[in-house]
Order: structure tokens, then sequence, then C-alpha cells
């Protein structure tokens, strides 16, 4: 008669029990390569240009620059101008005017007794405004966009 | 209690042609007429324009000499750059007012509370300036206690150079004398064959109007026409309506430049102007139960043989997928189009309008041809590029029936190839 000798004992045995779930937690980011990225608590927006240059969309237009009387500001021909008309046109901003009719750009330079538009070109001399010189303000210029390719 | 309204009716001045003048400054004392598609007849006068005569609807043909003698400036209607300045007017308004009813391309309507002492004359300015200084559109603003009076009002602005473009009714002692001298077929809602039936009655004046007796208005006029009364004795009926419903129907069509004789040629003039109603469809996210088209010669020369003609198709299941549309719409073409006649005009009208996630599936139909990204991705680049920069092959590339725009301005607020252009050699 052979003898069996077990290494080890069963001690008993159970049925199972189903009794509820356990809830696991879920990434709540793409868990690509395995592991949490240290950047997700850092996630910010995209860039976009419309939200660093167009603050007022409705009131914001595009014009295109002939001429090279504002070159010294880095305005250069054939560069396209952001102008926003709800923006007041003071003294030292680069704004559009109808001048005679004309649309041009140029710097205002108001004092308590003159009103000057001036060109950043030596070039190219101040307009003083004066009572025959029809001169309506048309917009602020706030940026210019300069494309090289 | 309901919170008592005030209402102000802002409308753009003379809106076609202040457009052209935001750009050409030159021009903002200067006569301007704009014209119809294909250049047909006068749709929007300056100010200077008005004091020569030129009145609405003036056939191009016959005023040239006269416009060449005064130096008008001629313009070909140039819709985009409208639409943009129109949505910029609006974007304004919206701004600065919460409840603000978009009435038509140059009009809204604005809600305001009522507050008793308030000078609305004084905000009403400070709006007006405000859609100047930041669109550069010229407005006027008529303020009343129902939207009728503030149509009133608006007009009253308008005509009378003292007010200088902004009229309060309600502040005006003199409400009576104003709606006696109101002629009755300029009230808002009164077209002229009502107003023919009114002044048949001795009712001549919008205060004749505002007095008649409720039992006749309505039995002759309907409850519109009753509303209207009530409007004028300052009892609002007329609610703001915040959210445009959705059309019922989408027409696209025009005139042709040059008349047309032949299928192919229809057939390409079909699909476009199918082409532009699809994508007005999609839009507003619904889909189209049938299509119709309409072909007609020039009913206005009589010499010529004459016909005209549509016809209305049913799709198997609403649709908005351009090729599905566009098979009913030649179909339809097909049936009605006669050889030898020469075409003026055609048009296509999406009909059966639903939202597009209401359609059927249809018994036939198990497996769904349509493919919406596809429509999708052709939308977008046609909204970045140009309309009709993606287009059906049978639509045509030539297209030499297309609408003469020979005056035309730039499109300076839509297209960077177009943008206006500033002075710096000065």
């Amino acid at each position: 008669m052979m003898k069996y000798k077990l290494g080890s004992s069963i001690s008993g045995v159970y049925g199972l029990v189903k009794k509820g779930k356990i809830p696991l937690p879920l990434f709540s980011c793409g868990v690509s390569a395995g592991f949490p990225s240290p950047a997700d608590d850092y996630i910010g927006q995209q860039l976009d240009l419309n939200d660093l240059l167009i603050k007022n969309p409705a009131a914001t237009f595009f014009v295109r620059v002939a001429g090279d009387s504002m070159t010294g500001v880095g305005i250069n021909d054939n560069d396209i101008l952001v102008v926003d008309r709800s923006l007041e046109p003071v003294h030292g901003k680069i704004i559009i005017a109808a001048i005679n009719g004309e649309l041009t750009v140029k710097r205002l330079v108001k004092t308590d007794t003159s009103c000057r538009l001036m060109a950043e070109n030596p070039n190219y001399p101040p307009i003083e405004i004066t009572e025959d010189l029809t001169c309506v303000a048309w917009g602020v210029v706030t940026s210019v966009i300069h494309q090289f390719c | 209690m309901a919170m008592k309204k005030v209402f102000a009716l802002v409308d753009c001045n003379n809106f076609y042609a202040s457009c052209e003048r935001l750009f050409r400054p030159e021009l903002n004392d200067k006569p301007i007429v704009v014209l119809s598609n294909n250049d047909g007849c006068v749709i929007a006068r300056s100010n200077e324009s008005k004091a020569l005569g030129l009145k609405m609807g003036d056939p191009h043909f016959k005023i040239k000499d006269m416009l060449a003698k005064h130096k008008v400036h001629v313009f070909s209607s140039n819709y985009t750059l409208y639409g943009d300045l129109s949505h910029r007017v609006m974007t304004i308004l919206q701004q600065m007012e919460p409840e603000v009813e978009v009435y038509s391309i140059d009009e809204a309507f604005i809600s305001l509370p009522y507050t008793p002492g308030r000078s609305y004359s004084n905000y009403a300015r400070y709006l007006k300036e405000k859609v100047r200084q930041c669109v550069g559109i010229p407005v006027a603003i008529g303020i009343g206690p129902t939207k009728t009076l503030a149509k009133v009002a608006n007009r009253l602005a308008k005509k009378n150079a003292q007010y200088a473009g902004v009229f309060d009714i309600t502040d005006h002692g003199q409400l009576d004398d104003l709606l006696a001298n109101y002629d009755v077929e300029d009230v808002w809602g009164i077209g002229r064959q009502s107003a023919q039936k009114l002044k048949m009655r001795g009712i001549l004046t919008a205060r004749d109007l505002r007095d008649a007796d409720d039992v006749w208005i309505r039995k002759r006029l309907t409850v519109t026409g009753l509303r209207t009364a009530m409007e004028l004795r300052g009892i609002p009926c007329i609610p703001l309506e915040l959210v445009q419903p959705g059309k019922k129907s989408i027409i696209s069509s025009k005139s042709f430049g040059r008349p047309v004789s032949t299928l192919a040629d229809m057939k390409e003039a079909v699909a476009t102007y199918l082409s532009t109603a699809a994508e007005k469809l999609r839009g507003q996210g619904s889909a189209a139960g049938a299509v119709q088209v309409f072909i007609s010669t020039n009913t206005f020369n009589p010499n010529q043989p004459q016909h005209v003609q549509s016809m209305m198709a049913s799709l198997p299941s609403p649709s908005s997928f351009t090729p599905h549309l566009l098979k009913a719409a030649l179909h339809c073409l097909e049936s009605i189009f006669k050889p030898g006649y020469q075409y003026k005009k055609a048009g296509v009208m999406l009909v059966e309008i639903v939202p597009a996630h209401c359609q059927q599936i249809n018994l036939f139909d198990l497996v769904s041809t349509e493919n919406p990204e596809l429509m999708q991705a052709v939308d977008r680049i046609n909204q970045k590029w140009g309309s009709q920069t993606v287009q059906l092959a049978a639509a045509g590339l030539a297209k030499t029936w297309k609408m003469v725009r020979s005056h035309k301005s730039p499109a300076y607020t839509t297209n960077w190839s177009e943008l206006p252009v500033v002075n710096a050699i000065s």
C-alpha cells in the first residue's frame, strides 16, 4: 500500500461569496506610457494671436501700409496694422487719420497750443493741423504685423 | 408685477451707402448710390443723392447720364462688407445692453428698464456715439413705450435735423400732435393695401388709427392691426425676440448677367445656387425634406417668348447632404427646362425644413449614404478661403452666366488681399 506524503496541507476549502464592487481610481489624464506626467498640474491654454492682438473684435480692423514714412517705429511698406477704433486717439499714439479724405498713418502729437501729425522718418515733415485741413481720427494702431516669409 | 419697459429702435442711416464711406472718407459728403444685384436699380442713396432727386428703385440704365452729370459715385452691392459691418454694429449694441433684438441688417430693438424721470435721450446719444466711434456707421435712435412708437420716434429722429438723430417720444409733451401729423401709411405694420382701406374710412393719421374702434380694426386689419393700434396707445403687445427662429424655407436665386439658353449652363447655375442654400441649411442645423427649382425668362421684355415654371421634388428623407439635394434639384430642372428660351433668372428653394437630428429613418434607406463629415470639411474650407473655394464639379468653374457687379468695392474686412490701404508716403 502506497502512502502519499503531502508537502503542505490544505487547511480548508471555502466557497466564493460575491459581496460588492471595489471602485478603482481612473486616471483623468491619458496614461500612454503608464505614468502620470509631471506637467499635468500645470496645463495651460494654447496660445492664440487673437487674444494677444485683438481686445475688441467688433471695433478692430486690419489695414495695409503703402510707403515708408513710419519706418522709424518699425512700420514698413506692405505691413499690416491692427487698428482699434474704440481706443481714444490721445497724444503720443500712432493713429490712422483721414487727412483731406485720405487714410494716413501718423503719430499724434498734441500740446496745449498745437496739434500735429508726425512721421517717423526724417525724410517726411510734420503736418500741422490747421483750420483749412480736414483731419478726422479713424482709429488707434495697436500693433504691426511684418511677415518675413 | 412685470417690470415696465421702454423700447429703443436703433436704425443705421442709409446703411449700404454708409458702409461704402467707412474706408472712403473722401466720400463723406458726396452723392453715392448703391445698385442692386446685376447693377439693376438703386437700393441705397446718401442724403446728397436724395437731394438730387434720385429715388429707390430707379433703374440704373435710366439714370446713367444724370449720375455722370452730377458726379454721383456708383457702387455695386457688396453684401459681404455690409454683413460684416452690420454684425459689428449689433455686437457693439449687445456689449452695452443685454436685451437686443436684431431686426434686420441695419435695425435693432433694445429693451430698457423703465425708470421714471430717466433721460433716455442722453443714453441714446451715448450709444449712438459709441457705434459711430467703434464701427464708423451713423445711426438714429427712437425711443418709445412700445416697439411701434419707437419706430415712429426713430423716423422723426431721422426727418428732423433739430433732434440730431435721437428722439424720445416718452419725453415729448405733445404726443397727440406728433401722431396727428404722422401718416398712417408710415406706421410699422401698416402696408399700402391696409393704408388704403383705412384712408377710405377716414383714418389718415397715426392718431386716427390709435383712436379708432377696436372691433372695426380687428375685423378689417385682423388681430395684427389691433396690436398695432394698441401699441400706438402705449400698450406693448409685440415682445422682443431674442432668439431668431430658424428659417422655414431657404431661397438662393439670382438673375443672370447674360441670358442663358443651354441646359448645361442652367445646370451650372442651379448647382451653384443649391450649394449656397445647402450651406445656409447646414449653418442653421437643419435638414430639408423637399427641393423646389424655378426658372424664368425676362418678364419685363414682352417682345421675347416667355417661360416661367417651377417644380418641387420631395426627398426620401430630410437631408442636408449637398449631393442628395442636388440630385433632386437637377431632376426638377431637367423636367421643366425648355430649349429655345432666353432664361433671365433661376432659383432654388429648400422647404419642409426640420432640425437635422429629427431625420427619420427611411425603410429603403437603411444604410445612410450621407457624409456629414465631408460637408463639415467643405463648409470650413469655404468659410476660411472664400465661398465656392471647394464646390461641386456640376457648379462649373467658368460660370459665364454669373451676376454683373462692375462697381463693387473690395472685401475690405473679409479678405487679406483686399485690405484698405493707408498712406505712409506723405
